[in-house]
């Protein structure tokens, strides 16, 4: 188990107009051990991550929670309306309660 | 190599088939939804037929949603048939989402069906499921 979380990957504009919508693509490599895997007839420990919350300027906008089922390095897309020059704040939290976070800032076009 | 001899060293490289009960699937769902019953259909559900690595399944799940004050989905979940454990993902989705659309990457061990269930703002649900073929399985190998 590492003890740090790596650096989350974010891929968002920099900038829209009022009103559009636009795609967000976050990125985080994690290995997402079940602790149902074996190797060479050892189990590899459990080494998950719990959750992603998304916020926009400070308000919930998405909110993942993570089960045996995700995959590796978990990747998620989803599209956000931008009224406003925004602020999104990503954070992703393991089982041990370690967190990494990004942000990213959208200014009008 | 051909897809049967592919499968077919998969299996063999699994350790023993493990897939997760009836029960324990249908106790994740209630978990998630209570006693709410499902209503088929206002999900599309992208998925490839085949998986070649069943450890990264692309999915995309697109609920037909206005996202309106009125209407909108306020959370989708995602459940495995035949994984050791039913539970994929939750998602909660805030209203600023454009759409109710999330796409991620999920783990089929084996040849199944992927459930997912919407929830909508007046607490019905909604139900959709895919049938996805795994050539090399993504839980256990």
């Amino acid at each position: 188990m590492s003890t740090n979380l790596a650096t989350p990957r974010i891929r968002a504009p920099r900038s829209a107009r009022a009103g559009e919508v636009v795609e967000i693509r976050t990125l985080m490599e994690h290995p997402m051990e079940t602790g149902l895997r074996q190797e060479g007839g050892r189990t590899i420990p459990r080494d998950m991550l719990t959750r992603m919350r998304v916020r926009l300027n400070g308000e919930a906008l998405l909110e993942a929670e993570f089960r045996n089922g995700t995959a590796a390095n978990p990747f998620h897309v989803f599209f956000v309306r931008i009224e406003r020059a925004s602020e999104l704040e990503f954070t992703w939290t393991d089982e041990a309660g370690r967190t990494a976070r990004a942000t990213h800032r959208i200014a009008l076009a | 190599m051909n897809l049967t001899r592919r499968a077919t060293l998969a299996l063999t490289l699994l350790p023993f088939a493990a897939a997760a009960s009836d029960d324990a699937l249908n106790a994740a769902i209630r978990a998630e939804i209570g006693e709410a019953t499902p209503t088929e259909g206002g999900i599309t559900l992208r998925v490839p037929p085949v998986a070649e690595n069943g450890g990264q399944v692309p999915v995309t799940v697109l609920v037909d949603s206005p996202q309106s004050a009125e209407r909108h989905v306020t959370a989708i979940h995602l459940f495995a048939t035949r994984n050791p454990t039913p539970g994929i993902a939750s998602f909660k989705l805030g209203p600023a989402l454009a759409r109710a659309e999330i796409q991620t990457r999920i783990r089929m061990a084996e040849n199944q069906t992927l459930v997912v269930l919407a929830r909508m703002n007046d607490g019905s649900v909604q139900r959709a499921t895919a049938e996805i073929r795994v050539a090399t399985g993504g839980c256990l190998t």
